[in-house]
Order: structure tokens, then C-alpha cells, then sequence
């Protein structure tokens, strides 16, 4: 396994300390402890409605967590009630958020740019980092995921595996801290699974932080150096993929495997 | 029944002046009114209910009233308040406060079929306010509402027949000069209305164009 011997003094990517989460009165996380050190694949797993997504949320600010901690590399940047808001303008949370890329399950490239425009955007317009660099990185990481042939075509005429990986693509660009995974592959054919699952396999095996929320039990258990099991929004199960897939130590989420996995 | 068409065709000057007014008036309104309703959709679409309201308020009363109404109560009624305008700023002024609501409309429209969660990526790449508005909000609504965009150059067209009433000379103008001083009512009107069905398949051809063009990039 890759991490086991991270140095437990290494600061973390991202650090949450008691986070939590309320829709109006319905509590979606509780209490999530979770320290994620540099060079980690966390897998969050868990049912339908468990909080995945608004767990990846929270971490960069498209929802505001209602108490608890989270610290960015080191920095607290949000605590208290209210954690996510008060406190930080709309320019402060933006410049943060560019420290924790996000890939969407449903891609959400912008449709009227270019597979390039696409990726160098953010690192154009919002980073400020110059156009020819940014350029030359683009094509860099477009042959890394192997699609430097279609640079100047428009997401409309890609299929859903290649979004996908320009997602990706475009997430890398951004040379954030960690990058967070909403479901990556479900919304995809089942033929395209495997070329998306495999550029993300190659950045875990580059050393690239991650969590990844997946409900793609083998593509977990192979590649995760932790898996975190979510349910009613609370951390039930954090461990090696192989202790957790073999012996789940509650109930819950031996139930969760057994729908899963055969 | 005698029609006399080389009457219409001796007056062609008067109607490609005509013509050419009724074009440069609306193509002129539609930009205006293009840039006001850009501004106008701003608060449409904010979240705060404060700002909302009067730009709701905008656009219901500006649908409301017919247009020749407004150019009523521009050309004639304004002047009790001291405000005078000529005819032609009349003619801008009333297209463009008219248009503007619909405008407004149309693109607050195509903003709420947007895919949320393009807009989405881009907050979570860092963009915010302006930025996101420039970058990806407004590219996108314009994209999305550009064949709707050009329906209402060609309402626009139509409407501005009405301006012949305060004596502009664009193209129902002319028609009208035409049959007074000619007799020739059928000949003068058949023309004229000719003349606007071919701007609008023009428009119509247009507006085709585009379609093509932005299925590329609106399809998502
Ligand atoms: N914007 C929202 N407003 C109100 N409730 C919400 C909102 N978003 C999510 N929820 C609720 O929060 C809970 C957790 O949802 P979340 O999407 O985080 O789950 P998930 O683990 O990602 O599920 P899935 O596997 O289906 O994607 C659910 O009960 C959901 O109904
Ligand atoms: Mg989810």
C-alpha cells in the first residue's frame, strides 16, 4: 500500500474537525472527523443519501457547513457556527476554492468553449497565470489523458467518457492541493467506465490527493489507500480498503457490501 | 379595376428611404435595447427579492401597454412635462423602452434553462460575480437565446410601422405618402408589405444561420 507510511506529522490536504451540515432542519453530516494527508485516494462510500456529495460540497464552499472546522493544508478556513460563510468574502472563498478542484458526475464542462478553452479558463482568468504557459500545461495533461487530438473541438461532440476526462483534465490544471471526485463514472455507459476509472487510477499512482465519493466497489478497493464508509451522514467506517471490504466491522455497512459486492 | 404599378415604380426612391429608415431605426433599437436588457436581466436573476422586484415591475407594465400607446405618450403626452422629442428620438426611445422588457425576459428565460450545474463548475473553478457573468453566465444565455433574439428583431420591424403615425418616414411612411399623393392605395400598400416579408425571411435566414452555428456549442 502507498501510504502507510505517510508521516502522521505531514500536514494535511484537508482536515475536518466535527463538520456539520444542516438542510433547513434535516442534519446531512454529523460530526465528520476526517484528515486527508498529501498523496492519499480516500474512497467515500456509502448509500444513496448517505452525504457524499454534500460532504465534497462542503469542502469547497458550494455549500456552507453549519459548525465545525475545516482546515486547508494547515490553513483553518472555516469554523464556528456558520463555518462556511462568516467571515470570508465571496473573493476569499473563490481564491480557496481554487486550492480544491472538483470533477462532477455530470461533467459540467462549459459547452461553448473548446476542450483547451475549457481546461486553460480558470488558470487564465481566475489564477492570472500566464496564457502560453497555461497553454503548453493544457496540451500536457490533454496527452495524459489521452485526448490531445481533440484540443479544439467542443464538448457537445465528445462522448461521455472523453467529458469526463477532460473534466479531469481541467481539474489538473488548476495545480490544486487535493481534487475532489463526485460519482465519476455514474453517469456513464458501461463500456466507458474503464477509460475514465484508469486516468484516475494513473493520478493516484502520480501521487495526486483525492476523495473520491464512487459506488464502484472493485475500482475502490483497488485503488484507495483509504475508504471512509458514510451513513445517515456520519462516519460509520474509515480504513484499509482490504480490512474494510473483507471484514466491515458494522452492521451497516456489511449490509451496504453485500448489495454491492458478490 | 386599372392597377398602376409604374407609379410605384417612379416612387422607388421614396421606398428604399423608407425602407432604409425602417432598417437603421430597428437595427439601432434592437442593439439598445440588447445592452438595456442585459442590464435589466442583472436583477432579474439575482437572488435578492429587493432588486427583483422593480425589474419584475419593468417588465410587466412593459408588456402591458401596446406600443403605439407608448409613442403616444412619448411624442404627445411628454411635452405637459416639458419634455420635448423629435421624431426620431421619439422612435428610439419608444423601441428600445418597449423591447427592453421583452428582451429582459427572453434572456432571464434562457438563463433559467441553463444546466445549473455549468454554472456550478464555475464557481467552484473560482469565478465570481462579474467574472462568472462575463466568463460563463452571459456567454451562455446569449447562445441560448439568439434564434429567440432574432424573432423579436422582426416584432420589432413590425412594430415600427405604427411610427409612421408621428410622421418618421421609414417604410409605412412612405407607402402611405405614395397612395395620397398618387391614388394608387394597393399598388402602395401590396408593396410595402412586400417589402417586409423579405426583410423578414432575410432575418428568418438569419436566424437559421445561427442555429446551425450554436448547435456546435449549446448542446451540452
Ligand atoms: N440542496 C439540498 N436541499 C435539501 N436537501 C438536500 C440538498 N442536497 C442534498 N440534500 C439531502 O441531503 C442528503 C444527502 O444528500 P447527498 O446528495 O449528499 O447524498 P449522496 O451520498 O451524495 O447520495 P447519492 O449516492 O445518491 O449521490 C439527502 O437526504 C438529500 O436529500
Ligand atoms: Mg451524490
Amino acid at each position: 500500500m502507498l501510504n502507510t507510511e505517510i508521516d502522521t506529522d505531514t500536514i494535511p490536504a484537508v482536515h475536518l474537525l466535527y463538520l456539520c451540515k444542516k438542510f433547513g432542519r434535516h442534519e446531512v453530516l454529523t460530526d465528520i472527523n476526517l484528515k486527508v494527508v498529501p498523496g492519499e485516494t480516500v474512497c467515500l462510500l456509502g448509500p444513496s443519501g448517505s452525504g457524499k456529495s454534500t460532504l465534497l460540497r462542503c469542502i469547497n464552499f458550494l455549500e456552507t457547513s453549519d459548525f465545525g472546522e475545516i482546515f486547508l493544508h494547515g490553513t483553518r478556513v472555516a469554523y464556528g457556527r456558520s463555518a462556511g460563510k462568516k467571515g470570508l468574502t465571496e473573493a476569499e472563498l473563490a481564491k480557496l476554492r481554487t486550492r480544491v478542484s472538483m470533477v462532477f458526475q455530470h461533467f459540467n464542462l462549459w459547452p461553448h468553449m473548446t476542450v483547451l478553452g475549457n481546461i486553460v479558463e480558470a488558470p487564465i482568468h481566475v489564477q492570472k497565470r500566464p496564457r502560453a504557459q497555461v497553454i503548453a500545461e493544457a496540451e500536457a495533461l490533454l496527452l495524459k489523458v489521452g485526448l490531445l487530438d481533440k484540443r479544439d473541438v467542443y464538448p457537445s461532440r465528445l462522448s461521455g467518457g472523453q467529458k469526463q476526462r477532460v473534466a479531469i483534465a481541467r481539474a489538473l490544471a488548476m495545480k490544486s492541493d487535493v481534487i475532489l471526485f463526485d460519482e465519476p463514472t455514474s453517469s456513464l455507459d458501461p463500456e466507458l467506465v474503464g477509460e475514465v476509472l484508469s486516468v484516475i487510477k494513473q493520478l493516484a499512482e502520480d501521487g495526486m490527493t483525492m476523495i473520491i465519493a464512487t459506488h464502484e466497489m472493485d475500482f475502490a478497493r483497488e485503488v484507495a489507500s483509504r475508504v471512509v464508509f458514510l451513513d445517515g451522514g456520519r462516519v460509520l467506517e474509515s480504513g484499509e480498503p482490504k480490512a474494510f471490504f473483507r471484514r466491515p466491522t458494522t452492521e451497516r455497512a456489511r449490509q451496504f457490501l453485500e448489495r454491492y459486492v458478490r | 379595376m386599372n392597377l398602376r404599378f409604374e407609379v410605384i415604380w417612379n416612387q422607388l426612391p421614396m421606398f428604399a428611404n423608407g425602407l432604409w429608415n425602417t432598417v437603421w431605426i430597428c437595427v439601432v433599437g434592437m442593439l439598445l435595447s440588447l445592452m438595456a436588457g442585459i442590464i435589466l436581466v442583472l436583477p432579474l436573476i439575482s437572488r435578492r427579492r429587493s432588486l427583483q422586484l422593480p425589474a419584475e415591475l419593468f417588465v410587466d407594465v412593459g408588456r402591458a401597454i401596446p406600443f403605439l400607446m407608448l409613442v403616444y405618450l412619448v411624442f404627445y403626452g411628454l411635452p405637459s412635462f416639458g419634455l420635448v422629442l423629435d421624431r426620431w428620438t421619439t422612435a428610439i426611445v419608444c423601441l428600445v423602452l418597449y423591447n427592453t422588457a421583452y428582451i429582459a425576459e427572453i434572456l432571464r428565460s434562457a438563463w433559467a434553462n441553463i444546466p445549473r450545474g455549468q454554472l456550478e463548475a464555475g464557481r467552484a473553478f473560482g469565478f465570481t460575480g462579474m467574472g462568472l457573468l462575463r466568463r460563463i453566465t452571459l456567454p451562455q444565455i446569449m447562445i441560448a437565446a439568439a434564434p429567440v433574439l432574432g424573432n423579436q428583431l422582426i416584432q420589432i420591424i413590425k412594430d415600427s410601422a405604427f411610427l409612421a403615425i408621428i410622421t418618421v418616414p421609414e417604410l409605412t411612411h412612405a407607402a402611405r405618402t405614395v397612395q395620397a399623393n398618387h391614388f394608387v392605395p394597393f399598388e402602395s400598400f401590396i408593396f410595402a408589405a412586400l417589402m417586409y416579408w423579405g426583410l423578414c425571411l432575410l432575418i428568418e435566414a438569419g436566424i437559421k444561420q445561427v442555429e446551425q452555428v450554436r448547435a456546435v456549442y449549446a448542446k451540452y
